[in-house]
């Protein structure tokens, strides 16, 4: 009796978290954790995971991930195009050759929203734009859409695999080699931009290494290169340094996998990609102790992605109360989240490509080396009017009876930048991609009673700023939530 | 003002709370009828191809591929030269209103990108973190009147850069008609405690305000080239016609990192940049500005002296930067690179510190207090007209 009651005790003292965090989760917390890892939760996803546990909710969501792509890819991504070709072109040739590469740019582009937008896992397309973030490579410097979407489609491949075997791959992936200048590292006149930022960006973060390390790994990288013909990664032994270098303290004749090899086995390498999928998970506020202790299970456990991403997303910090509406969606996000909550119908995805560009992510081509910086960055007064003339368009469209977006295609749809380089044809098929946007609202708002609080809860993370939406209903009240500040958070 | 009120405005500045003469000071309000005009040459621009040393052998040992030759070096005295495609700024300094400020950098030069631009544009020491922007910390402690549209503009670029943090209020623009068509989209709500949701409800207000004092009702019979920066120098153009101005522009040039193959690059995006500066100065003089217009190239770094396999430059350290303006002192300030005494990583040192030309917008041409927002003495760069 005594040892029951102690128990009792016990529990009572020490169980109310574990006793919460191992019964349902619940409404609020479902939504959180579907909001945070797909693009939009609906009412029925949450409903279904309110009834799990947080764990068997991150089951759930990590075993619906790494399927395979079913949108089917563009029909030239076999095709190689060698700069060598180029070369021999007349000035004519040579245009209407980079005007076809513009096109595949954004085809490419418009695969993935496509693919983004249909998923079964979007927490996959959530991890593929993480990494397509970390490991940065760019349409802009590489030139080949071919390259770019064979990279793409490694990404993929480790996207919740193991960052090791990621790393090492991803140094001999061909657009990485073009992207960060290793094609042109050779012996005894290295180019030390990918040794650089293998360092600074990929593994160990600033402060982490010196100038002479940089040296010492460029040299290591010497002969990584490109076979110009088929755009597969060549290594050029004579081009390679095979003399001693000293690098983090480690002395020997390394090649690169031997320096990628050095830097896993840093501990702060864990440390600083686990950071990195706090801030897009968790909070733009690491806790440096729990930093750690996830980082310590991700390198326990060969770097695997899923058991790091797993932690995360059971954790008591996840769930915070002021972690919750604590990020701002990035402009896919937006655009994907919107188009999938509401379910809105779409024919090519073209105009979205290009929408997605205004608000400051062009997929494929990130500003720089270090990706989009995000969070806060993500909103200027550019961009946040930019947002909100896209979402006010989509349902002021719907109200007006006519197909959503063909307001902007007569303000600015010959000015959208860059439309004008799609040639007639695309030109033509960007109009009729417009045209082609529907949302039926009264079927959407069917879903829910009227005056239903479930509503505001779906939609937004927090309360809305706006105090007048209580009093709206039907599209009107739509409109109104997602122009609220609120709905740009996740 | 309180003594509370004071350390709150001036923020980290602890020494000079105890001198109540100073606090007194760094309120002034600043001369901000003087316009700033920040281009940042993004990627880190190659001085040493920009600012030529063409009497210097050396250039030549270590550029065998790149370096400008002396023929067609655009001559600045005996030793200095513009390359070729920066002709149109030759006019400026015919006319004494071009300063080229040369060997510009910091102690333990960062080579990274990111950090290096950081470290520009919070003026902080190489081993220094901070948070806020450089003009951020300015205008704090000496604020833009509320009667102008908004602190700053930036142009062409999401990136904040010394206009990062604190209360500043800056924009981001790219085209001053549509700016002004969405803006009826953003409603003043007040502030939150949190901080993403914060950040959303000042860029709504710092809209608004702006959008209820600019407009585009001047027409330019200047005209502007036709690429990203001339545009960009349009859109600024039009901002600074507006009634209610802003005290700082910040325009981008993007594309200096010209690791292979920098030769035809780096010759058109230096045109660019003569073409589009010179256009800003035709433009402003016509609405009678350009007596107070200041421009300032800045960027991370300068390229590496020695070239590499790839026909391009890697990152390197001190750099050369234009200063121009109605009254600018133009010549050529600071010594040219040093280049017989390269550090272990082949890198130039440097002689001016890039806080002493912030030094010179904040004191000489605003007439406020610097020591705040540099964090220490700077020695402002002699090159303005008293």
């Amino acid at each position: 009796m005594a040892t029951l009651k102690r128990l009792l005790m016990w529990l009572l003292l020490f169980a109310p978290a574990a006793a919460i965090a191992a019964g349902p989760m619940g409404f609020d917390e479902a939504r959180h954790l579907l909001n945070r890892t797909s693009f939009a939760a609906n009412i029925d996803d949450i409903s279904a995971f309110a009834r799990l546990t947080r764990e068997q909710a991150a089951d759930r969501l990590l075993s619906w991930t790494g399927r395979g792509v079913k949108t089917q890819a563009p029909r030239w991504v076999n095709n190689f195009e060698s700069p060598r070709r180029l070369r021999m072109m007349s000035e004519g040739e040579r245009m209407q050759f980079q005007r076809e590469q513009f096109e595949k740019g954004v085809e490419l582009r418009g695969w993935w929203l496509t693919e983004m937008l249909t998923t079964q896992s979007p927490l996959t397309e959530k991890m593929v734009l993480f990494w397509h973030n970390h490991f940065v490579s760019s349409l802009q410097k590489v030139r080949s859409p071919v390259l770019m979407y064979r990279q793409h489609m490694l990404l993929r491949k480790h996207a919740l695999g193991y960052f090791g075997d990621f790393l090492h791959d991803i140094g001999k992936d061909p657009a990485m080699v073009v992207y960060l200048d290793n094609a042109s590292n050779r012996k005894g006149q290295p180019n030390e931009n990918f040794a650089r930022e293998v360092m600074e960006l990929f593994t160990l973060g600033e402060g982490n290494y010196t100038e002479k390390d940089i040296k010492e790994a460029a040299r290591a990288f010497t002969g990584w290169g490109l076979d110009i013909d088929s755009g597969e990664f060549v290594f050029r032994q004579q081009a390679h340094d095979e003399d001693v270098k000293t690098v983090l303290g480690r002395s020997g004749s390394f090649d690169g996998d031997a320096v990628l090899e050095i830097l896993l086995a840093q501990p702060q390498t864990a440390e600083f990609i686990v950071t990195k999928m706090w801030r897009e998970f968790v909070s733009p506020n690491p806790d440096p102790n729990e930093v750690k202790r996830v980082a310590r299970m991700f390198r326990d456990n060969r770097y695997n992605i899923r058991i790091a991403l797993r932690a995360l997303l059971v954790s008591d910090a996840f769930y915070a109360p002021q972690n919750r509406a604590a990020l701002i969606k990035s402009p896919v996000e937006l655009i994907v989240g919107t188009l999938r909550q509401f379910r809105f119908e779409t024919g090519e995805t073209t105009p979205f490509v290009f929408v997605s560009r205004s608000l400051g992510q062009d997929l494929f081509a990130p500003p720089n080396v270090k990706g989009w910086p995000g969070g806060e960055a993500w909103i200027n007064s550019a961009t946040l009017l930019a947002r909100k003339q896209l979402l006010e368009r989509l349902f002021r469209a719907q109200e007006m009876r006519q197909p959503a977006l063909m307001s902007m295609n007569r303000e600015d749809g010959e000015r959208v930048k860059g439309v004008g380089k799609l040639g007639a044809d695309g030109r033509e098929r960007f109009m009729r991609a417009m045209m082609d946007i529907h949302f039926d609202g009264g079927k959407w708002l069917a879903q829910f009673k009227s005056g239903d609080p479930l509503l505001t809860r779906v939609l937004l993370p927090a309360d809305p700023v706006n105090t007048q939406i209580a009093s709206l209903e039907g599209n009107e009240l739509l409109r109104q939530l997602v122009l609220d500040p609120v709905y740009q958070l996740k | 003002m309180d003594r509370r009120e004071f350390l709150s405005v001036a923020g980290g500045a602890a020494v000079a709370a105890w001198m109540p003469g100073a606090a007194f000071a760094q309120r002034a309000a600043g001369n901000y009828n003087n316009l700033l005009i920040l281009v940042e040459l993004k990627g880190g621009n190659d001085g040493l191809n920009t600012v030529v040393p063409y009497a210097d052998g050396e250039y030549y040992n270590l550029r065998p591929r790149l370096a400008i030759s002396r023929d067609q070096v655009l001559q600045l005295d005996a030793r200095s030269g513009l390359h070729p495609s920066l002709q149109p700024l030759m006019a400026l300094w015919g006319n004494r209103e071009l300063a080229i400020v040369q060997s510009i950098g910091y102690p333990s030069a960062n080579l990274s990108h990111f950090r290096s631009i950081e470290i520009w544009d919070t003026a902080s020491k190489s081993s220094e973190y901070l948070s806020d922007g450089w003009l951020a910390r300015a205008f704090a402690a000496s604020p833009v009147p509320q009667s102008y549209a908004a602190d700053g503009i930036i142009v062409g670029s999401n990136e904040m850069g010394p206009l990062a943090g604190g209360g500043t209020r800056a924009l981001a623009l790219t085209n001053t008609e549509q700016f002004l068509r969405q803006a009826r989209l953003a409603v003043p709500m007040g502030s939150s405690r949190n901080a993403a949701l914060n950040h959303l409800l000042k860029v709504e207000q710092d809209v608004a305000q702006a959008a209820s004092s600019l407009n585009t009702n001047y027409t330019f019979r200047a005209e502007f080239p036709n690429h990203q920066l001339g545009n960009a120098f349009k859109t600024a153009a039009q901002v600074i016609a507006s009634k209610a101005g802003v005290a700082v522009v910040k325009v981008s040039h993007n594309g200096f990192d010209t690791h292979s193959g920098q030769q035809g690059v780096h010759a058109r995006l230096l045109k660019e940049l003569a073409e589009g500066m010179v256009a800003m100065r035709t433009a402003t003089q016509e609405i009678g500005r350009w007596d107070s217009t200041l421009m300032m190239t800045y960027a991370e770094f300068g390229r590496r002296p020695k070239e590499n396999q790839s026909a391009g430059t890697d990152h390197g350290t001190a750099n050369a930067h234009f200063v121009l303006g109605g009254r600018v002192k133009g010549g050529l300030y600071g010594p040219p690179p040093a280049l017989t005494r390269l550090d272990g990583n082949g890198n130039l040192p440097f002689a001016v510190d890039f806080r002493d030309l912030y030094a010179t917008a904040l004191e000489k041409w605003w007439g406020i207090n610097s020591s705040v927002a540099l964090n220490g003495r700077f020695n402002p760069v002699d090159v303005l007209k008293a």
